[in-house]
């Protein structure tokens, strides 16, 4: 009797793993390898931010996840309504590494995640202020299952608990068409504009203890085709 | 044996595909919305700021003070003028629900409110600097997600100081009372 217990417990974890080799593996679940904005000579604003925490102005969630709040002594977001959101206010960048303003970006883990469908959910919203030019509102829904698959399984994998390599993916799953996010003008020659945005994530290390520890962040809104290009709008190629 | 193994590996694999379709791997804990019918049209709900309790982050230009103390400002001089607040945000019965970020340019004419409730959706507020005769401040929802994508309408924002706080230290609550309507065919 005793063996046909081990036999079928045995059989329970061999089910477990094998599906769990199958979820990462899923064959329909396909990596977006092109950004839907890529398609077109449309004039578009580079806006490129700091991925590690760290290294943002300031970064708070609830305390007990994996990415630390930064800096020291920022309060927390402890009450079980907002535990599973993340605050970042970080400096934005353009084409050119120039300092472009500021960004605020808050995400809340969705309740519309399913694994099965390769989605892992993020609702977020951000806030971009460009001094002299205008301030955004970008809203979307951002898809992390692809980074969960190529960096995060690995660096759990990995005996070091950490991944060193080069990934990049979109991230933005909606709610546009082709999977892009909504961006709205809200202030300055921008005000009243409903723009595709598109935000990307590039990871070259990462540690299952700190999070990501070179990661960078990019947004990519494209203009409307009555926008003439300026200074820091770049076309893309 | 070799059968009872197979019936368990089976069991397995039907376990986890049935736990991941069943159960909810988020659940945001949600709040009963407290709005209440405008009379003429409209949806109103009343939302709090206890300054400083809820006070995350503040940046003010031309002030020396961050909070929190150890804060990086960047030193690029277009960065300068601008200033930023981060807030925890509680409905009528003082209940945490959301985050908020006011963000302004010196010199600007108006404010950006961007509150982020994460079981409804955000919304962006842009919010006069000039208050009106009764003391509040008029602002207009810009843009919205999720509950708030077709929403349209305005925003009384107002400060109420607490005297009974120490002195030289702004103390007191913000009181928003945001009055929206359904919009049809907004995109």
């Amino acid at each position: 009797m005793m063996k046909y217990i081990i036999s079928l417990l045995l059989g329970l974890l061999c089910g477990v793993a094998l599906f769990v080799v199958a979820l990462l593996n899923n064959p329909f679940v396909a990596d977006r390898t092109l950004s839907p904005l890529s398609d077109g000579d449309t004039a578009v604003i580079s806006l490129s931010y700091t991925a590690v925490p760290a290294k943002s102005i300031a970064f708070t969630n609830s305390g007990d996840a994996r990415l630390q709040p930064h800096p020291k002594g920022i309060r927390l977001l402890r009450e079980g309504t907002v535990e599973l959101t993340d605050v970042m206010v970080t400096e934005m960048r353009d084409a050119r590494g120039q300092t472009a303003g500021i960004g605020v970006k808050f995400s809340s883990r969705s309740e519309r995640t399913n694994l099965l469908r390769g989605e892992a959910l993020v609702d977020s919203a951000w806030y971009v202020h460009l001094p002299g030019r205008g301030s955004l509102f970008v809203e979307q829904s951002e898809n992390y299952w692809q980074f969960i698959r190529n960096v995060l399984v690995p660096a759990y994998r990995n005996s070091a608990n950490s991944w060193k390599g080069t990934w990049f993916g979109d991230l933005s799953a909606g709610p546009g068409a082709l999977g892009v996010a909504r961006a709205t003008g809200v202030g300055g020659s921008l005000l009243g504009q409903s723009m595709a945005a598109v935000e990307s994530l590039s990871v070259q290390a990462y540690s299952t203890d700190k999070g990501p520890v070179s990661a960078e962040g990019r947004l990519l809104i494209e203009l409307p085709s009555a926008e003439p290009p300026s200074d820091d709008v770049a076309a893309i190629d | 044996m070799f059968k009872t193994f197979i019936i368990g590996l089976v069991l397995g694999v039907l376990a986890m595909a049935g736990a991941l379709y069943a159960l909810p791997l988020v659940d945001q804990q949600r709040e009963h919305s407290l709005v209440s019918v405008a009379t003429n049209g409209g949806n109103l709900e009343s939302l709090y700021i206890n300054v400083p309790a809820d006070r995350i982050l503040a940046r003010q230009p031309g002030q020396s003070s961050l909070l929190p103390d150890m804060l990086d400002w960047p030193g690029a001089e277009l960065l300068q003028p601008v200033g930023v607040e981060l807030y925890r945000i509680r409905n009528e019965r003082g209940v945490v629900i959301g985050v908020a970020s006011q963000n302004w340019e010196v010199g600007a004419t108006s404010t950006d409110w961007l509150l982020h409730f994460p079981a409804r959706g955000s919304q962006l507020i842009s919010v006069q600097a000039k208050a009106t005769l009764n003391g509040a401040r008029r602002g207009d929802l810009r843009a919205g997600s999720r509950e708030f994508a077709n929403r349209r309408g305005s925003v009384a924002v107002r400060w109420v100081p607490d005297d009974s706080a120490d002195q030289g230290v702004a103390s007191g609550r913000i009181e928003m009372l945001t009055n929206y309507v359904g919009q049809v065919n907004r995109q």
